[in-house]
């Protein structure tokens, strides 16, 4: 089998051509190792990928196939994980000087039940540094492209797990989403990404960026594809005391099983100013689409959303202020040689190991944490966030699902939004409010603008509806071929 | 508890509560860039939050107990293993009593 022939194939094709013997796990390595050195120097979606490691583990599966032990449909299938999920013995970087050369201790829970399903870790993917931003522009060590115009961004803060699989680079990856991390580099990338339930995927194991909006989910070519890895990564876990006790259905058997007609909501505040023409009328038609499939189409309201961007940028830096006070160059990270005393260390090393948005989004959370401003910032995001919680639940009672673009835009160029990081904050407008919510949502490719950039569907689910939320998505998949068409990176 | 419109952000006394050495550069770069985001944030003002109790978390967290038995931790070299100056088995810092 031609190595090219396996590169845009999903995971599900792979898994039976490897169950059928026509391909060895260690023949697929290695044509996504071949791929990845042709490609990779211009996407530059990889931090660091260990060849000799990931044969290993494609060699592990082949003999436990050969013995008559494979494991399940990822078994012997290279999975991708952004540069903040720990995988013990590989380097963990964050894109951050901070943690240069950082080698991790342990597994993450996710790289461990990974492991467990048979899948290969396969390299660490580039990132905004520590997951914050909307462009991956904001990493200290690489500037990834977009594989469909490589002077463009790929979005952020996944936006190298989102170009690894857009470029052919690797079948799927794991990105982390705090307010659209996943979802909006998966659209910008014409690929699918999946955000799941606050609680659903534990994140031990994570570096951590705003505890109360973290959560771990999967990039893939195909929603069928998304449900198996959200399958194998999902569950309640011990070490993550905000991961949730609860059965996980088998994702992948209920797309076969719910076949709707479903009632979607569209939201008027996600169709406001600022939204891109091309893009509205891409997502226009999708909705066209389900509508010709029997689905009945309600309008709701979503009143709070304006206010989602400002709750979003005082509880996320709040947070983080607090979350990445453990960098202080004692126990690990960078520690500054210029340090004369213990508290010139704080100083110096985080001054050093810390770049321009992480330093300002830390001010930020200080400043709204600090004595005097906490209740004018921090406890009214917090009930502002009740409120946009209160507007999804209220929808949910009308619909089973909402249907929105998942980013005002297309792919934009690199630079055009690095010195303003309001317009940047304002990438993630309409991906904001499912992590206040703790909703799960997925983006699929819905269309192309005319200058060829993938286009992004956004549905959001239920509160542990993924297995519908899939469902959904999965219709409008079937019918169109969007996902099929791949970037021209010969 | 304050609710008045907020003063400019003092930049000095942010980042020494941040533990942030920052450069004249950042300084100026930041408070410009920080005032604008806080005009933004202001928005939140308009929203009638009367009677509305505030979310910590979107699903209710209570407190989740474990079995008080002891786990194996990393073992100590696994633990030095990033540090970035060790001594004796343990992590090393400058003097900081005299």
């Amino acid at each position: 089998m031609m190595s090219s022939e396996l590169f845009f194939k999903p995971i599900t094709e792979l898994a039976a051509l490897l169950e059928s013997g026509k391909t060895s796990s260690v023949e697929l390595m290695r044509a996504f190792v071949g791929r990845t050195q042709a490609v990779d120097r211009r996407v530059q979606a990889f931090n660091s990928c260990d060849e000799s490691d990931a044969l290993a583990q494609a060699r592990a599966s082949d003999l436990r196939r050969a013995a008559g032990g494979a494991i399940g449909p990822l078994d012997g299938i290279p999975v991708g994980l952004k540069d903040v999920i720990a995988v013990a013995g590989q380097p963990l970087t964050a894109s951050s000087r901070m943690l240069a050369g950082f080698v991790s201790p342990y597994d993450a829970t996710v790289t461990r039940k990974l492991k467990e399903a048979g899948a290969i870790c396969w390299g660490r993917l580039n990132l905004d540094e520590f997951a914050m931003g909307s462009s991956t522009e904001n990493s200290a060590t690489r500037t990834t492209g977009n594989p469909w115009d490589l002077d463009r961004v790929p979005g952020g803060s996944s936006g190298g797990s989102a170009a690894a699989v857009a470029a052919g680079e690797a079948p799927a990856a794991l990105g982390s989403d705090t307010g659209g991390s996943i979802r909006q580099p998966a659209a910008l990338c014409g690929v699918v990404g999946l955000k799941p339930t606050y609680g659903r995927v534990s994140r031990y194991g994570l570096i951590a960026f705003a505890s109360s909006l973290d959560q771990i989910g999967p990039f893939a070519r195909t929603v069928e594809d998304a449900a198996v890895a959200l399958g194998a990564i999902a569950g309640h876990d011990p070490l993550d005391s905000t991961s949730f006790r609860s059965e996980v259905p088998d994702y992948r058997a209920e797309l076969a099983r719910r076949r709707g007609p479903w009632k979607l909501g569209i939201a008027r505040e996600y169709f406001a100013e600022g939204l891109d023409p091309e893009v509205g009328a891409a997502v226009e038609a999708a909705i066209a689409h389900y509508r010709k499939l029997g689905c009945e189409i309600r309008e709701v309201s979503l009143p709070h959303t304006k206010y989602a961007v400002a709750a979003y940028y005082i509880i996320a830096t709040a947070e983080c202020s607090s979350n990445l006070s453990r960098y202080d160059g004692i126990r690990y990270g960078h520690r500054s040689p210029a340090a004369a005393d213990a508290l010139d260390i704080y100083f110096k090393s985080r001054a050093e190991g810390f770049g321009a948005e992480v330093k300002r989004r830390i001010i930020l959370g200080t400043y709204v944490l600090s004595s005097g401003y906490y209740d004018a910032y921090y406890l009214r995001a917090q009930k502002v966030r009740t409120l946009i919680r209160r507007d999804f639940l209220d929808a949910y009672r009308e619909v089973d699902a909402i249907l929105t673009p998942t980013s005002p835009t297309a792919a934009f160029k690199k630079g055009e939004r690095a010195a303003d990081p309001l317009a940047m904050y304002l990438s993630d407008i309409y991906t904001i409010g499912v992590n206040l919510a703790g909703l799960p949502g997925i983006s699929i490719p819905c269309g192309f603008t005319r200058g060829k950039l993938p286009i992004g569907l956004q549905i959001i689910g239920k509160p542990f509806g993924e297995a519908e939320m899939l469902a959904i998505a999965h219709a409008y998949e079937r019918d169109h071929d969007w996902n099929r068409q791949h970037p021209d990176l010969r | 508890m304050s609710t008045s419109p907020p003063a400019a952000l003092d930049i000095d006394r942010i980042a020494a509560l941040a533990r942030i050495a920052l450069t004249p550069g950042e300084k100026a770069a930041f408070s410009a860039q920080l005032g604008d985001v806080l005009a933004y944030i202001a928005l939140l003002k308009e929203a009638d939050v009367t009677g509305v109790e505030p979310t910590a978390h979107a699903f209710p967290v209570e407190n989740v107990w474990a079995e008080d038995v002891p786990q194996p931790g990393l073992p100590v070299a696994a633990a030095l293993g990033n540090a970035p100056a060790q001594h004796d088995r343990m992590f090393a810092v400058p003097k900081v009593v005299e």
